[in-house]
Order: C-alpha cells, then sequence, then structure tokens
C-alpha cells in the first residue's frame, strides 16, 4: 500500500476551481517534488492535503494510509502523520515556541495514546533538533514566529518537522526567502529526515533547492493537473525549457496518445 | 457568513458552569429601598451607631442624585433602566444556630456549595496558602485562616465583624477613598452594603498567605453589595483576591460593589480579581449581572505602590475602572486587565491614574477580548497634577477581535498639567485569524486548544502578574468561556 494515493483530485476555492484532476502515488521514503509556475495550484494541493477548511473537494479521493484523508479535520490530519510546512508561517504573539512545540508534540502523542511530556521531559527532544537547524535557545524563547526573520520562519518550520517526525512532510516552497546559508541550513535538517518510512513533498518553483533536496521523482503541476512526471533530470530540463515548453510537449504528447 | 466566521462562531460557544442554585432557608428583606430597608440592614449587622449615620447621609445623597438622573450614562453600555424598588437589599441565609463560631455551624448545603465552585473550606480540604473569606448573598459565612493571621496582627475578617471589633479603624477608612458622594453606585452601595471583607495589615508585616474573598450571589431578586476595604500600614505587604460567580437567571442581578485601598509609606498592596459572574444566556442575552463596581486605591505614603489585576470574565455587563491616586512620592500604580465580552456581553473598564506626588509612575496594560456580539470598550485616565513633578505614565491597550460581530472600542484621556510628566501611549487592535487557528491545528491542536493558545497569548503580560493558582485558573476560565462544540 502506498502511503500517500491522490485520484482524479478535484477542489475549488470561492468557487474557482484550481485542482482539475489530480493523481498522484507516493510511497514511504521517497521525496517527490512537485515544480509549476506561480498560481498553478501547488498551495492548494497542499492545504487540500492539510485538510484546511475553505478548499472544497468536488471530486476524487485521497488515501493516507489506505484511510480516507478527506473525511479527517485538520488536526487529525496532523495526528495521523501529515505536516506542512508553510509558505508563509504564522506568528503567535505571546506564545513561546518551546510552549508551542511541546503543546503539538503532546497533542499527537495524545492521540496515539502517549504519555504526554513536562517541560522537563521535552528538554532532550528539542535540544537535538536545535543542533540540526542551527538554532540558539533564545529562538526556544522567542514567540512562535513573532520577529523572525524570513530564513528563521523556514528554520522553525523544518525544526517542527524535525520535531514532530511527520509520515509525510509537504514543503511548501520552503526555499522561497532564503540565502544560500539558510538554504543549506534548512536541506540538511530535511535530508536528515530522509527515512524509509517517511515520505517528503517538495513544492518550489526553484530548481535550485533540488540541488541541496534531491527528489526521486518530479512532477510539473500546470492549471491544477500533473503534466509531467520524471527523475530529478526533469527539474533540469524545466530550467531550461521553462515551464511553457514543458506543458506545450506534454500537450502534444497528450493530443499524440 | 464567510468560512472564516463560521469557525470562530463554532469556538466561541461555551456554557457557564458555575449556573447551579443552592437550596437554602433564607431571611430576606422584603423588596425596595428607603430609610426602613437601611435601617435593618444595620440592625441586623448590629453596627455602631456612625455606621448608621454614614448610610444614612449616603441614602439621602443617593436620593438627591435619583431625582437629578445621576445615574451615570457616559459608559458605551445598553441596557434597561433598573427598578431600585424591585430588588431585595438584604438576603442571609438563615443560620442553623444563631451566628455560626465554626465550620461545623454553617449549613452543609453552603459548604457543598463552595466545594462545588472548588473553594472547600472545611479544615482538611482548604487551599493551601490562601486565607477565604466566602461571602454568600449579603454575609460572609466563613472565613478561613483568621486566627493564624491574627498572631502576625492581620485583621482578616467580614465586614460586618469590622464594624463591631474595630470601629476606630473602620471609622477612619471608611469612605476616606472613595467618599459615598463618589457617583451614584457608589452612594448606593455606602447605603446598603451588607458584608465584604476588611483587612489591616499592621507596620512591618509580609502577609505570608494570599487572602481571598470569594462572592457568591445565590438568592434570586436580591442584589449584592460588597464593601472591602484594604489598609497596609508603612513598610508592609499583602496579595488580595477576589472571585465571583452567580446561578443562571433569565433576570438581571445587580452587583454594585466598593472596594477602597489604603497603602501607607513603603506599603504595597496587590489586589486581583478574577471576575466570572452569570454572563447571561449566550443566545438571547437574557439575565446576567450587571457588574456596576467602584475600586479605588491611595498610595498615601512615600515608596508606596498598590497593583490592580483583573480578568473580567464574566457579567452581562461590567462598568469597572480601578483606580489609583499617587499622592505619596514616587509610589506606583499598576492597572494589568484582561476583559472579556463574548455573546452579548459589554464591558466598559480601565482606570484611572492619578499622579499628585513626585515622581510618582503608572503602568496601564489593557487586553480587551470581544467575540460573538461582544463589545468592549477600554476606557482610561492618565492625570498629572501640576504638583507631579517627574511623573511617568506608560499604557499600552491592545484589542483582539473573535470574529466579525463584535466590537472594540478605545477612549484614552490624558490631562498633565506638569510639563515633566512623561506618558507613553500605546494602542493596537487585530483579528484571530481563520490562518492562525489553521496552523495550530495543523500541528495537531483542536480548535478550541488553538483558540485558547492564541488568546492565552495575547493575555500572557497580564496573566503572569496574577498569583500562581489564580493565573491557571483564569487560563481555564478563559477557555471554558470560549469553548463550543467543534463542528
Ligand atoms: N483563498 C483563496 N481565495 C481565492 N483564490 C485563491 C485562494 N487561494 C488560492 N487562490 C487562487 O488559486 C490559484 C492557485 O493558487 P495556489 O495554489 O496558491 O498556487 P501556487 O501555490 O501554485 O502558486 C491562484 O489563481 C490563486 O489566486
Ligand atoms: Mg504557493
Amino acid at each position: 500500500m502506498s502511503l500517500l494515493e491522490i485520484r482524479n483530485l478535484h477542489a475549488k476555492v470561492e468557487n474557482h476551481e484550481i485542482l482539475k484532476g489530480l493523481s498522484l502515488t507516493v510511497n514511504a521514503g521517497e521525496v517527490h517534488s512537485i515544480m509549476g509556475p506561480n498560481g498553478s495550484g501547488k498551495s492548494t494541493l497542499a492545504q487540500v492535503l492539510a485538510r484546511r477548511e475553505n478548499y472544497l473537494v468536488t471530486e476524487g479521493e485521497v488515501l493516507l494510509d489506505g484511510k480516507d484523508l478527506l473525511a479527517m479535520k485538520p488536526e487529525d490530519a496532523a495526528c495521523e502523520g501529515v505536516f506542512m510546512a508553510f509558505q508563509y508561517p504564522i506568528e503567535i504573539a505571546g506564545i513561546s515556541n518551546v510552549y508551542f512545540l511541546r503543546a503539538a508534540l503532546n497533542a499527537i502523542r495524545k492521540y496515539h495514546g502517549k504519555k504526554e511530556l513536562d517541560a522537563m521531559d521535552f528538554i532532550p527532544f528539542y535540544k537535538e533538533k536545535m543542533k540540526l537547524l542551527e538554532v540558539d535557545e533564545s529562538f526556544m524563547t522567542r514567540s512562535v514566529n513573532e520577529g523572525f526573520s524570513g530564513g528563521e520562519k523556514k528554520r522553525n518550520e523544518i525544526l517542527q518537522m524535525a520535531l514532530l517526525e511527520p509520515k509525510l512532510a509537504i514543503l511548501d516552497e520552503t526555499d522561497s526567502g532564503l540565502d544560500i546559508d539558510a538554504m543549506r541550513i534548512v536541506a540538511n535538517g530535511v535530508n536528515a529526515m530522509r527515512s524509509p518510512d517517511r515520505a517528503i513533498i517538495v513544492i518550489t518553483h526553484y530548481q535550485r533547492l533540488l540541488d541541496y533536496i534531491v527528489p526521486d521523482f518530479v512532477h510539473v503541476l500546470v492549471d491544477g493537473r500533473i503534466v509531467k512526471s520524471g527523475g530529478k533530470e526533469l527539474a533540469l530540463t524545466l530550467e531550461e525549457q521553462g515551464y511553457v515548453g514543458v506543458e506545450a510537449e506534454a500537450s502534444a504528447t497528450a493530443v499524440a496518445v | 457568513m464567510s468560512t472564516d466566521t463560521k469557525i470562530i462562531d463554532s469556538l466561541v460557544e461555551g456554557e457557564y458552569k458555575w449556573g447551579f442554585v443552592t437550596e437554602v432557608e433564607s431571611d430576606s428583606a422584603p423588596k425596595g429601598l428607603n430609610e426602613e430597608t437601611i435601617r435593618l440592614i444595620s440592625t441586623k449587622k448590629n453596627e455602631p451607631e456612625f455606621m448608621l449615620q454614614w448610610r444614612l447621609k449616603a441614602f439621602r445623597h443617593w436620593l438627591k442624585l435619583e431625582k437629578q438622573e445621576a445615574e451615570p450614562k457616559w459608559a458605551n453600555i445598553k441596557y434597561d433602566a433598573i427598578d431600585y424598588q424591585d430588588i431585595i437589599y438584604y438576603s442571609a441565609p438563615k443560620p442553623k444556630k444563631a451566628g455560626p463560631k465554626s465550620l461545623d455551624e454553617v449549613d452543609p448545603e453552603i459548604l457543598l456549595a463552595y466545594e462545588k465552585l472548588g473553594l472547600p473550606l472545611n479544615e482538611q480540604k482548604r487551599l493551601a496558602g490562601v486565607a477565604v473569606d466566602a461571602v454568600f448573598d449579603s454575609v460572609s459565612v466563613a472565613t478561613t485562616f483568621q486566627a493564624k493571621l491574627a498572631e502576625i496582627g492581620i485583621i482578616f475578617c467580614p465586614f460586618t465583624e469590622a464594624a463591631q471589633r474595630y470601629p476606630e479603624l473602620v471609622k477612619k477608612y471608611l469612605g476616606s477613598v472613595v467618599p459615598y458622594s463618589d457617583n451614584f453606585f457608589a452612594a448606593l452601595n455606602a447605603a446598603v452594603f451588607t458584608d465584604g471583607s476588611f483587612v489591616y495589615v499592621p507596620k512591618g508585616v509580609r502577609c505570608p498567605m494570599e487572602l481571598m474573598t470569594y462572592f457568591r450571589i445565590n438568592a434570586a431578586d436580591s442584589g449584592q453589595f460588597e464593601r472591602t476595604l484594604i489598609i497596609a500600614d508603612e513598610d508592609s505587604y499583602v496579595s488580595y483576591l477576589e472571585g465571583c460567580t452567580a446561578p443562571t437567571r433569565d433576570k438581571n442581578q445587580l452587583h454594585a460593589a466598593v472596594v477602597e485601598l489604603v497603602a501607607h509609606d513603603n506599603a504595597e498592596i496587590k489586589y486581583s480579581t478574577v471576575q466570572n459572574w452569570y454572563p447571561g444566556d449566550p443566545v438571547t442575552g437574557k439575565g446576567g449581572i450587571y457588574n456596576f463596581v467602584t475600586k479605588r486605591g491611595k498610595c498615601e505614603g512615600v515608596n508606596s505602590k498598590i497593583s490592580w489585576t483583573q480578568v473580567e470574565t464574566g457579567a452581562a455587563i461590567t462598568w469597572k475602572y480601578p483606580s489609583v491616586i499617587l499622592q505619596g512620592d514616587n509610589s506606583v500604580g499598576e492597572f494589568y486587565s484582561v476583559a472579556l465580552s463574548n455573546h452579548w456581553q459589554q464591558a466598559d473598564t480601565g482606570t484611572k491614574m492619578i499622579h499628585i506626588g513626585k515622581n510618582t509612575r503608572s503602568t496601564i496594560i489593557a487586553k480587551g477580548i470581544s467575540a460573538g456580539h461582544g463589545q468592549n470598550t477600554y476606557r482610561g485616565g492618565v492625570k498629572v497634577l501640576k504638583s507631579a513633578v517627574g511623573a511617568r505614565n506608560y499604557t499600552q491597550c491592545d484589542s483582539l477581535l473573535v470574529g466579525d460581530k463584535c466590537g472594540a472600542h478605545t477612549f484614552p484621556y490624558i490631562e498633565a498639567k506638569n510639563s515633566t510628566a512623561r506618558i507613553e501611549h500605546e494602542a493596537s487592535t487585530s483579528k484571530v485569524g481563520d490562518d492562525q487557528i489553521f496552523y495550530l491545528q495543523q500541528r495537531g491542536l483542536p480548535k478550541e486548544d488553538a483558540l485558547s493558545m492564541i488568546i492565552n497569548g495575547f493575555c500572557k503580560q497580564v496573566f503572569r502578574k496574577l498569583p500562581m493558582e489564580f493565573a491557571v485558573e483564569a487560563q481555564k476560565l478563559l477557555s471554558v468561556s470560549l469553548e463550543g462544540s467543534v463542528g
């Protein structure tokens, strides 16, 4: 059984159809990259998988480990192992990062019937991840994302992912707004998370990130559909030909079929 | 309605969990307000003559105000006219024996009521480190740790007892900070107040435990008019807490209290309130307590300090401005407030800092949360008199909106007559976003926990000022007040 099975997914936002029959299979252990021009529906896909309520699915199905993901509430999807690194991470004033991280981990542990961690028990859990993402103590005591630079916010997303150990991580443009050093740190964090029982979907519209996080598969999303899939070389082809070229080629193939 | 507001709506439906009624026989005055009512109260309380005279003066003043229709109208609140003749001004649970002297003599129903409220009064179960005065309708039914406090000279007792046992102290301080002529409700309270707490901390004593009064309105059609007087003598310290709840009833009930604080040289009073009166029916807005309260402290001595911390989650209407008169040089006044107006609740609350002494400092941190159809108003005054050389004030006033049918309003008044004064004012308004809630849900937190976390973050600066146990209580209370069914 695949970890994630998306079949013929159609989704609307405010009455606009954005996803128009998207299918994708992702197995545990794989890293997939989804590339596509602005507005093609990449974030919409991520939000639908994370079960955001104002995205209306009109057709199709999504199975996570054989379970109906579309029937889940956002928090249940999260507890079932879906993690989304936000394109624009949200600020929560007055709540320290460390408190937030513990609350999140505990919510998931509780869901699985595991003992919740008190502040002391939690220390070893996050210390190790802090090293991985190269952040210092003050990062943990500051309010969630408040006053964080763009790069710090993205690092915080990956820190959360490292801590929550999801089955399926979806990174939405995690590379946007990162300088080369931050990119390296974030990529290291993500690569450290690669594991036979975890899948990662990297959404980006630049090839650059994929030099650091090398995907097993690359998919091209245009106008709500995956128009082409291939190996990591596809990212390079895209870089050369642009989306328009790939799309034209894909539709030519479609006509030929 | 957008999805955004639907999500928020489903979150802010809470249920009032303190709405039970205790079946006790009570001894009540007939409805209505006249000199007879006041004489009756004074007799019931076995008060010295000066008290009766003071009450009568207050009553005559109130009558005048009533004739002039001087009930305050400036606040940003709406309610039907109150019929002052339709209220029971005295209602006390009938003691099984005359004047219960020990807890064994208190009606077990009442003990049970306090236990249900999370405030066990009997010896074995008492809260550690907190002395409690339990006021039930018009009378104090029990006060814990009184003897222990007396050993170090601290007086902590029902007001009625103070008037009988310490008339000189009461006479000296009663009305010294909030005179009966202060305002319409203060005059009413002075005329008819029935009980409350009295605290005196002698020179050089640091009160070793939190003192707490828990006000419970139980009887129907009654009002609660209590009066609290706290005096901190030179070099003393006391932390005092106040909590309150009432049964669910569909008629509005009036609660018009007065609190007076006096801090002498180098003394500090920390006064914390968690107000959780019945807020009225969440759907219709029917019923609920009118919480019309006058609270004021006087920093009489040099280097004295008074801090008000309030978490106002209940009541149909809150009208309340705990203030500080900064008379002693270098004295400090603080006001930390969280006010929540959910459903049909209205709150018009804030503070007034009056700088008289040199180098007096005040800090105001006010957090208003509006949800449902709630209307929340911050009204604050900072007044610096000519004498207040070097006075400083910092005000921060933040509003948080949950949903789009509620409102937040801010009215800061600043008046500085001394050019050396430094006054800073910051204000912000924000909205709990669908994106914030989704972010937290995406990390595994259920919707209610997500909202509760956002609100607690917003209130953090204020919660930090509450004594530990109260802070936890206040956080829970806010979550409950905002709790609802997850759709
Ligand atoms: N909340 C929304 N309301 C209205 N339109 C939206 C909303 N979110 C996305 N869209 C529209 O859906 C399309 C796809 O957006 P998105 O999934 O964010 O694309 P991408 O992430 O690939 O850039 C765009 O045309 C965008 O304007
Ligand atoms: Mg996007």
